[in-house]
């Protein structure tokens, strides 16, 4: 698993990217309650919005971690959005996108590097 | 997820951890509120418990069903001693307010604002009276100003700021029977009602919509008397967050947000709080600040007026979504949330009157998309005091 400072994971399967949020981002959220997912085959940069998560109190964003395709969306956590919550490295992955080149992820932080930087 | 976003001050739930030491005043809780897991974030002035582990939602159901402990010890607690008689202290009282303070029955309370000469709310509060005395509790975040602007203008009132007190607040359904085990007469008060008990000062009421009480409690005896409380099975330390979800569910304005210095009484649907002797026609009509502007408002109308704001589907919407009805900006949000007892977002925000009836629709500019909300009645949970 592959970190960002915005505190996404990321996971290769097969030739795609899994994204959600760390378990870190999680708790400092609170209880989500509203997640908006983008459309499924938009074409992203890196840095964009993508999906906007609610909890009780607070808005946030969740940026597109890479360049490349959204090629699928998690509808689960739209209908039950406190998977994010219960199970966010697992359930509650966001969206899966399809990269040019999967070596990008090797600029990523690894656990350690994460775990260092949430302290 | 930038860290700027998760950190950002809008939503009291992301304030930066390193906010901690930056010169923050401290609760006389403030170890307890660490020990039970507390998140703490700067708030008027305050390093306070946003949540607790149990979390926002967790919490505020918490204390719909059981009962919610709340340190409130921020908010201001003024004694109003009169110099002469407590009639002309209530009459110059009224000189500030626009409520019946005359009238107020020993060891009631009640509802009220120091309005300016422009008819704008100065600060939002509650005054006792308590035999010789009133006591004032206000808002944190105005106390300083409304101390000095009490001090300028009542000629016959010696005023202290109990900074040796904390304030706690017990809401919930179990929230009697919890006092109760401490304070047994404390079962017998009625919604409003004020009493001393030694150093103890109970009120009951609170700003949930719940049954429930305040108490006020000489800070050297907090510690021991909050543990007492939450070493009782129905009762969880509750946070701001859940304190700020409970009190929009109850459709309760809050200052700086809801109400401020430009919004008059009237047009934040508080008109209820201005009794009839007090407007037009009654036997101290007039004679409080902004009193050309609010009883204007009371016979002809407002512009603009506080109302309550049901979003379609779960997408809450922010304090400063702008209200649309089709291009044209009718109004803004000023609270805005997720109602964890409505499992809805919820919301209020000035319209003008024209849009006021229950069920128009209207848009909310909601992230760049028009998105629907209907205007509904508050409170949007229903309240359960005990009266």
């Amino acid at each position: 698993m592959k970190y960002t400072k915005d505190h996404e994971w990321l996971r290769v399967e097969g030739d795609l990217v899994v994204v959600g949020i760390t378990e870190y981002a999680a708790t400092q959220l609170g209880d989500v309650v509203f997640v908006e997912l983008p459309e499924v085959e938009t074409m992203v940069t890196a840095g964009d919005d993508v999906v906007v998560i609610e909890s009780v109190k607070a808005a946030s964003d969740i940026l597109a971690p890479l360049d490349g395709e959204i090629v699928a969306v998690n509808q689960k956590i739209v209908e039950n959005p406190e998977l994010v919550n219960e199970d966010p490295t697992g359930v509650a992955w966001f969206f899966k996108m399809r990269v040019d080149d999967l070596s990008v992820l090797d600029d990523l932080m690894d656990e350690d590097e994460y775990a260092d930087l949430i302290g | 997820m930038p860290v700027t976003v998760l950190a950002y001050g809008h939503a009291m739930l992301g304030a930066d951890v390193s906010d901690q030491n930056s010169g923050l005043l401290r609760l006389p809780l403030h170890d307890v509120h660490l020990e039970l897991g507390g998140k703490m974030v700067g708030f008027a002035g305050y390093d306070m418990p946003v949540q607790y582990p149990m979390g926002v939602m967790g919490e505020h159901l918490h204390t719909r069903a059981k009962a919610g402990l709340f340190d409130v010890s921020h908010m201001g607690q003024i004694l109003a001693y009169p110099i002469g008689t407590m009639e002309e202290l209530a009459l110059d009282l009224e000189r500030l307010m626009p409520i019946d303070v005359a009238g107020l029955a020993p060891w009631h309370q009640r509802y009220g604002m120091l309005t300016n000469d422009a008819g704008g709310i100065l600060d939002d509060l509650m005054i006792a009276h308590r035999g010789d005395h009133f006591l004032i509790v206000v808002n944190a975040a105005c106390k300083a100003a409304d101390f000095a602007h009490l001090q300028a203008h009542l000629r016959c009132a010696k005023l202290t700021m109990c900074s040796d007190r904390a304030l706690l607040a017990l809401q919930g359904p179990l929230a009697e029977a919890a006092l109760a085990q401490i304070i047994p007469e404390t079962a017998n008060m009625r919604f409003m009602q004020a009493r001393i008990f030694g150093d103890i000062w109970v009120s009951r009421s609170g700003y949930t919509g719940e049954d429930g009480f305040e108490i006020s409690i000489p800070v050297p005896q907090v510690a021991a008397f909050a543990s007492r409380l939450l070493a009782m099975q129905a009762v969880a330390p509750i946070g701001l967050g859940a304190r700020d979800s409970l009190r929009l569910e109850a459709g309760m304005p809050l200052y700086g947000h809801d109400i401020d210095e430009t919004t008059s009484p009237v047009e934040a649907g508080l008109a209820w709080a201005i009794q009839k002797v007090r407007r037009a026609g009654g036997a101290r009509a007039g004679g409080f600040a902004g009193a050309a502007r609010i009883l204007d408002e009371l016979s002809n109308g407002v512009s603009r007026l506080r109302v309550g704001l049901r979003p379609e589907g779960r997408a809450p919407m922010r304090e400063g979504t702008v209200l649309l009805d089709g291009a044209a900006q009718v109004g803004r949000i000023t609270s805005g949330g997720f109602g964890p007892s409505l499992n809805a977002p919820i919301a209020m925000g000035y319209l003008p009157p024209s849009y006021g009836t229950i069920g128009t629709q209207i848009a909310g500019d909601l992230r760049g998309k028009p998105t629907p909300l209907r205007v509904c009645a508050v409170p949007f949970h229903p309240t359960s005091y005990k009266r």
